[in-house]
Parts: structure tokens; sequence; C-alpha cells
């Protein structure tokens, strides 16, 4: 198994998400933002953080970099498994590898808390609690859009409280046929005893259980 | 050179006639415009320490790693855990958000500059009362600049405090400490070698923060908000960008220092260089990249722009310096050479338009303070408090936990990204301290940061001794053993012989009580001047402490749950206690007044090593230091966390509001389930303990009071919130 983590200047999370990477024994690189070959990866991770600062709208001039363009072929031509967490999840959505948006928090401002979550995953647990650390989290999209996502069971996390104010509660979103996951929580931060919660596990598991 | 209304350019730039002399007779000659403008930023309080340095000198370094650096550190096995405080108070009393954002990115570039990646922030901020419009306006902005600012550069902010009171309204304290990690073979100095390149990297250089040096060295008033442009603005993007560009620079050995750009910019990073390495520095003032088309040399050395840093270069590492710095899309600039002159010249086009030693710059006059005891201190003393039977205890609990100085800090610390980094062990409110894993070495490392200002004003020596000693309790509650300490010194002007007592004594405080808890204070800084017409700051020393425990597992839980026994160890309250300072006081009779409990050293160390004894024998449950909001207000806290009610055994006499919620020295509440054993160990260690009563129930049953846990509950969470909300 080996995988990616892209680097753009102002990411936060690339240690965090390639420590967590490593504990489950993967192969893993660092992408730059400049780079356009992917094709060494099984899995490439779109960690957190403030891509180019977030100027403009969260994840809105990373969409322009040559990795975030080679990465839309990667999708395309079903290279392997594409997973935004946080900034990243913003990132895949402005590109529309996934549908909606993710706008301001209800409460317009930053929450960082640990968060109850249903999965819908079999492969998981019902429930979960995982971090999460945003400003723009609230998942949004037209109706016709969440119709979809229902019927295409997409939704594969959900808030038990919802703190942000995302409709249908949406946390995760799984797209099967194309392979991408997005996510505002953070399971890279929920691995290790020593962080007092280890249910992130049960993500990489099932990254683990898809991709072999 | 003179101004425009008639005075001498170094009346204007606030050098006294003292100063203008010293600097006449150490230069043997008049310095010209360029460096009577170089002397007002080294000699301002803010760089020079001139009001304090004489007594900063008191302070225990021992055991000190990287002494003399941006920050000290202490070592743990192979890694050295560097951390410092620093104050913004000044800026964030005018700019509230670019105050304190610009707070985060000064006190994290000190960190960096020795090599060491920033791993958490944390904070200690102090407001006005909150129910004022403009207190609102400055804590809102504060918490939003540390919020947008600490958030997108990484760096977890995973603890701090929180204080009110009328005193700060119009000088807010915002102090920020920060915790780096650097194997201990890979420090690298601040010290100049001769036959290096100086390369500027980072930002442009602009005109923001121009005297933002002499600013913070002067009272605020009426016409402060007109030094705004003396404010410095922050752009977390870039730190973040130059957090990871100058650790990669770091890494080479072709690097041989290290310094940021911090208060006094260019100039202060530079001569302080070439001070401690007594070497000789070329400047081209001209080769620095400017974001304004004209500035004049004098502008560009006083420049505070922020996101720069200075690095000194063999010829043989330029160029891999400069490329580090296009890959990361940065400037990289060389602007100069070291050399043996022993002298700090600058150059503009080629002309030499200054030239001195720079231990000129770097060691401006010390004064002494007068230390005689000032008349408020016995009136103080001498106030009888004087309880009133109209206040009931469940009022008195009430009134306590809807105060915003105890209310849980909840609004604020949910704005804080705590989590980014994947190292913290221990959360906001899940103990005494926050925890961090170090990774490198297996175990965890404790981080706090304390302050009394209402103790350390009614008795300087001793409150201030008891906030180390705070600082001390909070990081053995959770079990970590403290190894250093930081400490911010904020206080009014060092002029007033008030504050200069209240200085100098508590410096006397702080030394003493890390010297009787052997550990050393390896970093601080000095904030004086923070008072207005009106108002002067209660005498407020900081201290940050940094511990370690060698196991996850070894951390204690700051809960009490249901069917654990609480035993309240160390120190009793009864009538001949001193409670003077307790928050209780000020909160429910707008009192503060009477004499400050002193410390019990040989206590304090007993009862760490007594709760060490009881967690290695697996016979300790949850564990709290007793501080503010005294006895009930741990024992509220730990039955919070641990979800239950409470029943006690103390008798009526005992249900007082002396006992439930004074403030004294040397004590912490702990749960347990094996009674027996507990009290063998207690006695064998002869520590005094006093049994309060079990856990059970949703009710914290007090004598005939009962209170509803969950309704309590929500008085502490909502409090703050709810007042923003207004």
């Amino acid at each position: 198994m080996k995988a990616g983590v892209v680097v753009f200047p102002g990411t936060n999370c690339d240690r965090d998400t390639k420590k967590a990477c490593e504990h489950f024994g993967w192969e893993t690189d660092y992408i730059w933002h400049d780079e356009s070959n992917l094709d060494d990866y099984d899995i490439i991770f779109l960690p957190g953080g403030f891509s180019y600062g977030d100027y403009i709208r969260a994840g809105g001039l990373a969409t322009f970099s040559p990795v975030v363009q080679a990465i839309k072929d990667y999708v395309k031509n079903k290279k392997g498994y594409v997973v935004g967490i946080c900034n990243g999840f913003q990132i895949l959505c402005e590109t529309g590898l996934l549908p909606g948006t993710l706008s301001v928090n209800d409460n317009t401002r930053f929450i960082c808390d640990v968060v109850g979550l249903a999965t819908s995953d079999d492969k998981m647990p019902e429930a979960i609690s995982l971090p999460i650390a945003h400003g723009e989290g609230r998942y949004f999209a037209d109706d016709e859009t969440l119709k979809q996502i229902q019927q295409d069971n997409m939704i594969f996390l959900r808030y038990q409280d919802n703190p942000n104010g995302s409709l249908l509660n949406i946390a995760g979103l799984i797209d099967r046929k194309n392979n991408v996951i997005g996510m505002m929580p953070h399971p890279e931060r929920a691995v290790f005893k020593e962080t007092g919660n280890t249910d992130g596990m049960y993500f990489f598991k099932l990254l683990e259980a898809e991709i072999k | 050179m003179k101004t425009a209304a008639g005075k001498k350019l170094y009346q204007a730039l606030n050098i006294t006639e003292f100063e203008y002399n010293e600097i006449l007779s150490r230069l043997k000659r008049k310095p010209n415009d360029l460096e009577t403008y170089l002397f007002s930023a080294m000699w301002s309080e803010h760089c020079g320490y001139k009001h304090s340095r004489k007594y900063l000198k008191r302070l225990p370094l021992g055991g000190t790693v990287c002494e003399g650096e941006n920050a000290g550190g202490v070592l743990v096995g192979d890694h050295v855990i560097t951390f410092k405080v620093e104050s913004h108070n000044h800026p964030s009393a005018i700019e509230p958000f670019q105050g304190a954002a610009t707070g985060i990115g000064g006190i994290i570039r000190d960190i960096l500059a020795i090599g060491a990646r920033p791993v958490a922030l944390l904070n200690s901020l102090k407001f006005g009362k909150l129910t004022d419009k403009w207190v609102k306006h400055l804590f809102n902005g504060v918490v939003d600049g540390i919020s947008t600012y600490g958030n997108s550069i990484g760096v977890p902010t995973v603890a701090g405090e929180v204080g009110f009171d009328k005193c700060f309204t119009d000088s807010p304290l915002v102090n920020v400490m920060a915790i780096g990690v650097v194997h201990k073979d890979k420090i690298k100095s601040a010290k100049a070698i001769p036959g290096n390149n100086i390369v500027l990297v980072g930002s442009h250089t602009g005109r923001d923060g121009i005297h933002g040096a002499s600013f913070a060295s002067k009272e605020l008033n009426e016409n402060s908000k007109e030094d705004r442009p003396s404010v410095q603005v922050g752009d977390p993007f870039m730190k973040k960008v130059l957090i990871e560009a100058t650790l990669e620079i770091l890494e080479l050995e072709e690097v041989v220092s290290c310094q940021d750009c911090g208060a006094a910019g260019l100039l202060s990073s530079t001569s302080e260089m070439g001070s401690m390495g007594k070497c000789g520095l070329e400047l081209h003032l001209d080769k620095v990249n400017l974001r304004e088309e004209v500035m004049e040399p004098w502008e560009i050395m006083l420049s505070e722009s922020q996101e720069r840093m200075i690095f000194m270069v063999t010829d043989q590492g330029l160029d891999k310096v400069l490329n580090i710095a296009k890959k990361y899309d940065i400037s990289g600039k060389i602007i100069g050479k070291t050399d043996t002159s022993g002298l700090y010249k600058l150059l503009w086009n080629g002309e030499q338009v200054a030239c001195l030693p720079p231990a000129l710059l770097t060691s401006g006059p010390v004064y002494t303070l007068n230390e005689n005891e000032p008349k408020y201190i016995s009136e103080y003393k001498n106030k009888e408090f004087q309880s009133s039977i109209s206040i009931s205890i469940e009022e008195g609990v009430k009134k306590l936990l809807a105060d915003p100085n105890f209310a849980s800090k909840k609004w604020v610390y949910r704005q804080y990204d705590h989590t980014v980094g994947n190292r913290t062990s221990l959360k906001p409110g899940e103990g005494g301290s926050a925890g961090i894993w170090l990774d490198e070495e297996g175990g965890v490392v404790g981080l706090t940061i304390d302050s009394n200002g209402r103790q350390v004003f009614l008795d300087p020596y001793n409150g201030a001794k008891n906030t180390v000693w705070e600082s001390y309790r909070n990081l053995v509650s959770d079990g970590f053993n403290p190894l250093g300490v930081t400490d911010c010194m904020n206080y009014g002007n060092p002029e007033k012989d008030e504050v200069a007592y209240q200085f100098v004594k508590s410096i006397d405080g702080i030394a003493d009580a890390c010297k009787a808890a052997s550990i050393p204070v390896v970093s601080g800084n000095v904030s004086l001047y923070n008072e207005s017409t009106d108002l002067r700051v209660y005498p407020t020393p900081t201290t940050g402490m940094v511990g370690y425990t060698d196991n996850y597992d070894k951390l204690i839980k700051n809960s009490f749950s249901k069917n654990e026994t609480v035993y309240l160890i160390g120190k009793q309250i009864d009538e001949t206690s001193n409670i003077g300072g307790s928050l209780y006081q000020m909160v429910c009779y707008d009192f503060l007044g009477g004499s400050v409990d002193s410390v019990d050293e040989n206590l304090e160390i007993s009862l760490k090593d007594t709760i060490f004894n009881l967690r290695d024998n697996h016979l300790l449950d949850g564990c709290i230091d007793i501080s503010e909001g005294g006895l009930f207000g741990a024992l509220f806290e730990g039955l919070k966390s641990g979800n239950s009610g409470f029943e006690s055994i103390l008798n009526d006499s005992e249900i007082t509001e002396k006992v439930l919620f004074g403030e004294i020295t040397g004590r912490y509440l702990i749960s347990v389930k094996d009674t027996n054993q507990t009290e063998k160990l207690l006695n064998n260690n002869k520590i005094p303990y006093k049994k309060l009563g079990k856990c059970t129930g949703n009710n914290i049953k007090l004598g005939n009071i009962a209170l509803n846990l969950a309704e309590l509950t929500d008085l502490y969470d909502k409090t703050i919130e709810l007042e923003m909300a207004k």
C-alpha cells in the first residue's frame, strides 16, 4: 500500500496524516503542490490546513494547482482512492470531484471539538467520535443534489449533534463509483492512544479493506 | 536635526537627557540622525529592559539549555523542550485582532530561531469587566486573532487562562507562550560569526510597526489609538510557509546562526547577533526587498514587518538557502556580511551611513528601582473582611460559578484548534494543565500558564511565589514532574514607586520559589507601562511551566466519579488562615484586602511525592489542585468531569464561606476507592488530610444544602457564551 500526502503552501495536517498512514504500515510520501505524476500511489490524501492561505474561499485557489489537475486525471483513470480531509474535502467540492460546497459554520466561528458521528458503512461501528477543527464546515447543496447524494448512498458520516449547520447532518461523503471520499472530521488525529481517542483507526481500516 | 515642534530629534524620540549624555560619552561623539533612531529603539524599555535587567539577574538559571538564546529550554532525553512566554499587551489594547495575532507570530519565531519546531501554544489573557461593551470588543478581537492566526499556522493552542477585572479595562494583558521541540544536536545559536553572509528571508519590509518597540514602552492614553500604525500586521499563511522554510534551512550545516526579526526588526536582530558574537557586521540597506517604493534607512531598520528571519550562511551554503526560499515562493536576499571589525556598519547605496560597536546598542542604561514598601501595602493588609449573613452558601456558589473568572472558558478554547499536530494528550478542560505527546521520547510534556494579580497586588513577594507554585500544582495534579519556568512580568509604570516595589518583590518571590522547587527560569519577558490615566493593572507575573512524565498511562484524571471518596490533602483552613486575594471575596463582596497565605515549600514537595506515590500504587483515581474558587471550586470541577453528585461528611461549622471558597496554598483534592490504603500512605508520608465525603447521586450535598449538579454545570458552561451573545 502506497500513500501520497499532498502538501500545498499553508497545509498543516500533512505531517499528522503521514504519521497516521505510517502507523498502519503504509509507505507514505509527501507530494508537493507542483507535482503532476501520481501514478505510483494507491491512495492520495488531500490533508487539512489552509491551502494557499485559503484566500478568496476555502480550497478555492488550490483547485488551480498542478497537483489538483493531476488528481482529476487520477480519478478519471481510476488509478486509486482520493481522500480529502477538512480543507481537502473543501478542495474536492471546489473542484467538483464531490458535489456541494462547504460554507461558513452557522455560528460564524471556528469550531474545535470532538463530535459523535453516525456511520453508514458496515465496516465501521455504528457510532464513533472524531475531532473536528474548521471554520467552514457547513455542508450545503441544492435539493436536487441532496436527493442524488442520498440515492447514491454517499453519506457515510453524519453528525449526531450537528455542530455547524450542515444539511442532512453531513460530515462525510463517499463516491464509490469514482473512489473519492471527503470528510470534515479528522480521523488522522484519532489513531494514537496518546491523543486520547483511537476511533480514527476504523476509517483507516475501511480504506485498507476498500483498496485491497 | 530638529523636528517640527522645535525639539531635537533625540527628544522627539523620547531619549532622556541622561540617556543622550550616556550615548555621547560611550560613543565619544554625537550620533548622527540614523544612529539616534537606532538608539531610540534599542534603548527603549521593550528592547533594552532598562528598568528590569538588574533584577532579572536574580532569577535562577541552573539547568537551562540554550541559555541566552532566543528561547531557553530543558532537556528531556535527547530532545530540548524550548519555551518562552511573551506579551503583546500594548498592540492588543488598540488593535486586538492584529495585536494578538502578531503576538503569536513573534513568540513562534523565537522558538523557530533556535531550530525547534513549534508544537504548542498557550495564552494568558486579562480584560476589564466582561459586561463592558469595549471590553467585549477587545476580548472578541483577541480570541479571534489567536484563533485565526494560531489555527492557520498549524500549531495547537492547548491551554490558557482568561481573567476579568476592572483594572485591565484600558490595558488588557495578552501573554502568549510557545513550546518547541528540537534534537539537542540540532540547536542553532543567534551568535554571529565573522566571514559569513547575512541573508534576510521571508516577507518584504514595509512601514508597519515602525516605533513598535517604543510604543510598547509607554503608558496608554486617549491618543493611543493614533499609534495604530505602530501595530504590526500579521499574515498567518506567510508564517506557516516561513516556519517550514526556516526548519528546512536550519537543517543545513552551512547555516551558522539564525535570528528572528521581532521588536525593532532588522536592527535588533542583527545588532544582537553581532553583540553576542562580538562580531562586525556590514548591512547594505539598499539590498533589502521593500514593500514601499521609497523608504528611509531608519525606516528599514526600525520596521517591524512580520514574518522575516535572518540567517548567517557560509559562501558554500548560499545557493542552498536561496533555493529553499525559492521553493517556498518567499523572498531570500543577501543583505550583508559579517567581519572581524567588531563594528556595526550600515550602508546605503555604497555610502556608510552609521558605524558603531553593536554592544553599545544592545547594552543600554540600567536603572535602579525604589524598593521601599509603598503605603498601600499596609492599608490593604489591615482591611478587614466582613462576611455577610445575607449571602447564603447557595447564592455564593451560584455567583462564583457564573463569574466569568471562574466559569468555563469553552467559548474561548472551542475557537482554537487544540488538536492539530496529532500530539495533544490532555485537551483544554481535561486537567489542570495541557499534555503534549513527545513521541520522540515516548512520554508526555505537561504545560500550564498561571497568574494571580490580586494576590501579587496585596503581597508582591508571597503572591508571586504562589504564582509559581500554582503552576507547579497544576502540573503535579495531572501527573507531571515540573522541569522549568518561563515568566512574563506585566506591570504598570516602573518609574512610579509603587510599581517599582511590586516588580522587585515579585522577582524575589519567583526566584525563591524556583530555587525551592529546583527548577530554572529558562526564558522570559517584561511588559511595563500597562496603565492609563485612571487605571493601572494588578502587578501580574505570568508563569508558564513545563513538566514531563515518561508514560502516557501515568497521567492522572481530573474527575471524581461515582463511588469514589474525596479527600482534601495538604493545608486545612481554620480561623487563623490568611485568605487574602480569594476570588469569592471579590465576586460576592467586591472586597480585596487582608494577608496572603505564604507557601510551605517542604509541604508542596511532599505533596507532589505523595500524589505520585498514590498513583504508582494504583490508589489514585482523580486529582485537582485547589486554586481560584477554593475547595468548592475544585470539588465542583472534579464532580462535573466525573458526572457525579456528592455527599459531604463535613459538619455544619465547617460549611462556611471561608472553608468552602477561601484560597490558601499547598492543597489538593484527590478521589480514591481504597480509603484504608490511601490513609495509610498519607499517614506514612506525614501529609495532613481530611475526608470530605463520597461521590454519589446527582446533587452536591453539603449538610442540609443540596445543589443540583446539572443546574450548576449549565450555569458554569453558559455564562461567557450568553454574555458574549448580548
